[in-house]
């Protein structure tokens, strides 16, 4: 029983949504606040001002990382729970790239910091992927064990070899000819006055990264592997299609695009290595991916609506007592509603649809 | 390294593989019936919460226990409800439910006690006081072994010794009753305990339930036994150290004693020193602290001995149609 395919992108997502937004309005009444208010502050704070888009993309330009590398494994059936340290890992080349050179101009400094944060994220998916594809180990405990041997490395590191002078422990600035011209500047320049935020170029590097994404997916014969390992791994070695090949060359991939987020948030905003500089957003990738329907639209959808949850979740925080966490709050309920309770939602859809009117093939139910 | 050094080492290393052994039992028993759980951390955020919180509140921290043991149940039971009845994905319900239990936990107790996502202190009745075994005092004074009884054996919470007696409690249920007997071979294959006539559903939601106890006493020994008092994501990734020891301990109720000592052993020693030597070569803190993890991943690589789940592990059971 297949449902048609706009009740399937578009509708149930959309119940899903309104599912999880209901259950958080719940909670915030629980808690003695106003939940029409709620929403209306975090709408306000999120897309009301250019301050509040700037923080709304910034935040987005992350997710759409961290989202497609989610996605992207969810397309090989495989579950990459890692992106938070191949993020980190990502960090790491990004800020030795920044690091290692006077860097004269920021065009420069880009696709050198692209090359190393993809590389290092890659390479921190690359063995639990062998892992997987040769010795069987489940993906999803290896790539958990990772995120957490990850943020032990960059702790060694930053209290020892890449620590700069002082009490915090955080490596050097990077010269000024790495930093990226946010959006202040670039619409500046055209004379759009742009409040201070730290969006910046790589949300433009993120939209060309959803746009080869889908190239890949559904316009190579790369892609076209991948899926088809996803839908059947008997079918896909049957037509002469490696395991070992996908799930190597489809993990680099994921881990590549998890790694690519330290461009915008380390060398976009921070402009200096951190212990943490991904706070949860290789998390926040896995709802972005079951929401966007791993599709590179959906994901681009998914991540400035959770953009917009996190900067409106900040406001929230600063004009009612309505704390931050509420925002976690509302994106377990999001995956748990998109993902694990997808069911509960598709079962009543599709007995209506088969209820009212046209069958979901597009034929007219006959007369009893 | 003199025995009051070692021995103070060991016994915290017991303190601190108590709730690692609570919550990787509750993993043994939910993995086993096929339903697997990455979500032992957030019953353990939650019921260190509502253990702190009831325990504050009334001063009783049996009250505490059992409200931790509750919320957990709750949390096992959507966990449930995810992966048995509507035969949703187990993983990612794992991973919502560690979300919410880290900002439902946070966005409560601002609420109740506005202080910041804590909880208050607790004192005397609030916590679970240590026990004194009998003749821990009067053997003390017996060379090696007696500060080893009055030390080590000697002098823990109730539930600390709840947990050890877990382990063969959890041994004899799951490999000498029928019950045990069931709940493994559901987690290997389902359809042939259907074909016997033997509900699937309901061998799973106990075994998912049982995983929702076990947890809420891990949290509750956390928040009232180990600290006094609920702070924000105390659970610090242990649900996910338990996990590792599950997979360390090939699934087994016995391995899975040794696992979590080790593992404690391994955080015993890094709080108490910042980096140690071993053969001349200096090891750093975070190397310790990143162990069982590393030692997970060579377990599962299958170098060392192959870990295998439960082959329906991860699997929802649908009833032939």
């Amino acid at each position: 029983m297949t449902l048609p395919r706009w009740a399937d992108v578009v509708l149930i997502p959309l119940i899903n949504l309104a599912l999880a937004l209901f259950v958080s309005g719940l909670v915030v009444l629980l808690i003695g606040e106003d939940p029409i208010n709620a929403m209306q502050i975090m709408v306000r704070g999120a897309v009301g001002s250019t301050y509040g888009w700037g923080y709304t993309l910034f935040y987005a330009t992350n997710f759409i990382f961290t989202g497609l590398a989610v996605a992207v494994a969810f397309h090989a059936r495989l579950f990459n729970i890692g992106g938070e340290g191949q993020a980190q890992l990502g960090a790491l080349g990004v800020a030795l790239v920044c690091l290692a050179l006077p860097w004269p101009h920021w065009t420069l400094a880009l696709p050198f910091a692209i090359v190393g944060g993809a590389v290092f994220g890659a390479a921190w998916a690359a063995i639990p992927a062998y892992l997987q594809a040769r010795r069987g180990s489940h993906i999803v405990i290896t790539t958990i064990m990772f995120n957490f041997i990850a943020s032990a490395l960059l702790v060694y590191l930053l209290v020892g070899a890449m620590k700069a002078p002082g009490m915090a422990p955080e490596s050097a600035r990077f010269p000024a000819g790495t930093f990226l011209p946010n959006a202040r500047d670039v619409f500046g320049m055209v004379g759009i006055p742009f409040a201070r935020s730290p969006l910046n170029v790589s949300f433009i590097v993120g939209l060309l990264a959803c746009m080869a994404i889908w190239l890949l997916l559904w316009r190579t014969r790369l892609g076209y592997e991948i899926r088809a390992y996803g839908h059947s791994e008997p079918a896909a070695i049957y037509a002469g299609i490696s395991p070992f090949r996908i799930v190597m060359i489809t993990m680099l991939i994921s881990g590549a695009l998890a790694g690519l987020m330290a461009v915008n948030a380390v060398q976009g905003e921070a402009q200096r290595l951190l212990q943490d500089n991904v706070l949860g957003a290789g998390f926040v990738g896995i709802a972005v991916a079951l929401m966007g329907r791993s599709h590179p639209v959906g994901v681009l959808i998914a991540a400035v609506l959770f953009g917009a949850l996190y900067q409106g979740g900040a406001e929230l925080e600063f004009e009612t007592s309505v704390p931050r966490e509420m925002v976690l709050v509302i994106q377990a309920l999001v995956i748990l509603f998109t993902g694990a309770l997808h069911n509960m939602v598709r079962g009543p859809v599709t007995a209506t649809f088969l209820r009212f009117g046209r069958r979901p093939d597009g034929s007219v139910k006959p007369a009893a | 390294m003199d025995l009051n050094t070692l021995i103070q080492i060991l016994d915290s290393t017991i303190r601190l593989a108590t709730p690692l052994l609570l919550a990787c039992l509750a993993g043994l028993f939910s993995e086993r019936a096929g339903v697997f759980d990455i979500g032992l951390e957030a019953k353990m955020l939650v019921s260190a919460f509502f253990a702190a919180a009831v325990a504050a509140t009334t001063g009783s921290v049996w009250l505490g226990l059992l409200a931790g043991i509750g919320a957990s149940m709750v949390f096992a039971l959507i966990h449930g409800i995810a992966s048995i009845t509507f035969r949703g994905d187990q993983l990612i319900s794992g991973v919502a439910l560690n979300f919410l239990a880290s900002g439902m936990t946070v966005l409560i107790a601002r609420d109740w006690f506005s202080e910041g996502g804590r909880t208050p202190a607790l004192i005397d009745g609030g916590r679970f006081q240590p026990i004194d075994l009998p003749f821990a005092r009067a053997l003390s004074d017996v060379p090696i072994l007696g500060p080893v009884y009055s030390e080590l054996v000697s002098g823990h919470t109730a539930l600390v010794y709840v947990a050890f007696a877990m382990v063969p409690v959890t041994w004899y249920v799951l490999f000498r009753t029928r019950f045990g007997l069931r709940l493994r071979a559901v987690g290997e294959n389902p359809g042939a305990v259907d074909t016997a006539g033997i509900s699937v559903v309901r061998l799973r939601y106990s075994a998912v339930l049982i995983a929702g106890i076990l947890c809420g006493i891990a949290g509750a020994y956390l928040a009232t036994g180990l600290a006094a008092g609920f702070v924000k994501d105390m659970t610090a990734g242990r649900g996910y150290i338990a996990l590792a020891a599950l997979i360390f301990a090939k699934w087994r109720p016995w391995y899975a004693l040794g696992a979590c000592l080790l593992f404690g052993l391994l955080d015993a020693i890094g709080n108490r020193y910042q980096s140690i030597e071993l053969l001349g070569v200096p090891v750093p803190g975070q190397f310790m602290q990143a162990l069982p993890y590393i030692l997970t991943v060579v377990i599962l690589a299958g170098f060392v001995g192959k870990a295998i789940p439960p082959r329906a592990g991860g699997a929802p059971y649908v009833k032939e149609r």
